[in-house]
């Protein structure tokens, strides 16, 4: 798998990266590698091998419907690089 | 038969299928001990995985999943064993950790089926689609200040059901018959509260416009509609904006949308542009989901009678017409109630005074069932006197009045009131006597071949004995006088 410029102005756009345009290419490079890596696994047949999708054999663990968790406001709010009163702020996002 | 919209190249067949997101009734999120309680103090019931603080972990509330499956079993719908949670990525200020925890590949239900009723009395099947389990985002707030949007995370995470319907549907009355007829599983299911005013159920509506016996064309979505009126309008101005384009030469573009009811119109969400592009993998913070048939069958075994169930045993077990036991099932606390009256007792005469007189002081009071002045009780201990002919039915009228009123119960009020009905004949023939008397002119007119006055004469015999009179009784009675 390559990518083109195109898709990978796409990719940097879908993930709110800042890329200029001579980043680009480098940026495109960077990630073939990566892809380039990652295709090596192709060479594994894999044919009626059910996709794993941990390493555990165990299930979901579940809770009870218990409320057990909140009301930790001020600790939160102290986290976030803007507030008021009692809400988180962020810039005016509006439809 | 079919709905249609008329362009200038012909008619115009509609296709619609709906996404609801329905809030599951539960005490904690899907995927945090935090309450989801409604209406709280902005951001107190926000844990730090709903806030998405980095290295917390996702850990699923078993009733949420228990609640998908009653719902899905409610829909006669396929329950999937195994199914699976996906990331569903994008960037939005009310989503805290970039992306949705949804199920994409592997819901937890399959397909399924809704039965309607339209206005026709005709019924229809649409199908489900599928069913899955997801987290809410949290909640916006934009009038609170000039630059900013203030966001409050109470309902993030809260766990959602998205029920996807088949493009089934053909014309708006059909859409709003199946949001109704979903909100009211829903509901008799206890696993949404179906309030659309507070947006527990929101609908998503695609729509697209074809001529009759063609492919599906290039639909839009109107994300978010938040009533059931609003979903009708928007499929009708939707279609219509589409034939026009269709009509003029030009493509429709598969987009997003919003319905601006104020306006009658509905407008592209220019946010959304790349929206479809939501790069799905599986969580890696959670493993599948894997449920035992024997856990299903348990919560099958405990399902209440749904509505269907319960028109066809209305029908059935009281003799009431079908468009009557549809009436009664429509909520499930005026189904309650109506069976508590009709038990034992004259089924036809109790949904009568059910539908007619309870639902009327209902509304003049500004009532509902839940909060209804006359106990089911008491209506049945009313219908009770009038079995046993303590009162008639036109007394009963009054004492029911009485009760909305008062609250009291109606044998109090019958005695209080004096209102039990004369069966004594000694009385009933005074009365007619005395009528008679005071009317001999109209009595010649009578016996002179006027048959009609018979009904004037059983009425003053009526308002002779204030109403209290058995009316069977002065009938009999009346008759042997005249024509004696």
């Amino acid at each position: 798998m390559s990518l083109d410029l195109a898709t990978t102005r796409r990719i940097a756009k879908l993930a709110r990266i800042g890329l200029e345009e001579h980043e680009l290419e480098a940026t495109r490079q960077k990630l073939n590698g990566i892809l380039g890596w990652i295709d090596q696994l192709a060479e594994v047949d894999v044919e009626g091998v059910p996709p794993m999708v941990g390493t555990e054999t165990e299930t979901l663990r579940q809770r009870e419907d218990k409320v057990t968790d909140g009301n930790c406001r001020d600790a939160l709010l102290a986290c976030a690089p803007e507030t008021s009163g009692p809400f988180y702020t962020v810039p005016k996002v509006v439809e | 038969m079919s709905y249609v919209i008329e362009g200038k190249t012909g008619p115009w067949e509609i296709v619609v299928g709906l996404e609801v997101h329905a809030q599951v009734i539960s005490q904690s999120k899907l995927f945090s001990g935090a309450s989801t309680k409604f209406g709280g103090d902005p951001n107190t019931q926000v844990s730090l995985v709903d806030a998405a603080f980095p290295g917390m972990l996702p850990v699923i509330n078993k009733e949420c999943v228990a609640q998908a499956i009653r719902t899905g079993l409610g829909l006669n719908a396929q329950i999937n064993l195994f199914s699976r949670f996906d990331r569903k990525n994008y960037f939005y200020a009310d989503l805290p950790q970039g992306y949705q925890i949804s199920q994409f590949e592997h819901p937890i239900i399959g397909k399924g089926s809704i039965e309607i009723e339209l206005q026709s009395g005709e019924t229809r099947q649409i199908g489900i689609t599928r069913l899955h389990l997801e987290q809410d985002a949290g909640k916006l707030l934009h009038d609170q200040d000039p630059t900013k949007s203030f966001v409050d995370l109470n309902r993030a995470s809260v766990a959602l059901m998205e029920i996807v319907s088949e493009p089934d549907i053909r014309e708006p009355e059909e859409a709003g018959a199946y949001l109704r007829k979903l909100r009211q599983i829903l509901r008799y299911l206890g696993t949404c509260d179906g309030n659309m005013e507070e947006g527990s159920m929101r609908a998503d509506v695609n729509v697209s416009v074809r001529k009759a016996g063609e492919p599906f064309r290039t639909r839009c979505e109107i994300k978010n509609v938040n009533s059931i009126r609003f979903v009708m309008q928007a499929i009708e101005v939707e279609a219509t904006r589409q034939i026009e384009i269709w009509e003029n030469g030009g493509e429709v573009d598969q987009e997003t949308r919003l319905f601006d009811p104020g306006r009658g119109e509905t407008r592209t969400m220019r946010s959304k542009e790349d929206a479809h592009d939501y790069r799905y993998f599986p969580d890696p913070d959670l493993l599948p989901l894997v449920v035992e048939q024997a856990w299903v069958d348990e919560l099958k075994s405990k399902l209440p009678e749904l509505p269907d169930a319960k028109r066809a045993r209305f029908q059935k077990d009281y003799g009431i017409p079908s468009y009557d036991a549809g009436v009664l099932v429509a909520e499930q606390a005026v189904a309650d109630f109506y069976e508590t009256v009709a038990k034992r007792r004259d089924g036809k005469l109790a949904a009568s005074w059910v539908i007619g007189d309870l639902f009327a002081a209902l509304n003049r009071t500004s009532n509902t069932i839940e909060t209804s002045p006359v106990s089911a009780a008491s209506l049945g201990k009313m219908l009770d006197l009038i079995a046993d002919g303590t009162i008639n039915g036109k007394i009963a009228k009054e004492v029911f009045e009485d009760m909305v009123e008062t609250g009291d119960s109606p044998d109090a009020i019958v005695e209080r009131k004096g209102l039990r009905q004369v069966t004594d004949t000694g009385v009933i023939d005074a009365a007619i006597a005395a009528i008679l008397e005071k009317h001999a002119d109209k009595v010649a007119e009578y016996r002179g071949g006027k048959d009609k006055l018979f009904g004037f004469f059983v009425g003053q015999v009526m308002k002779e004995t204030k109403g209290k009179a058995n009316p069977a009784l002065v009938n009999s009675a009346l008759k042997a006088q005249l024509d004696g």
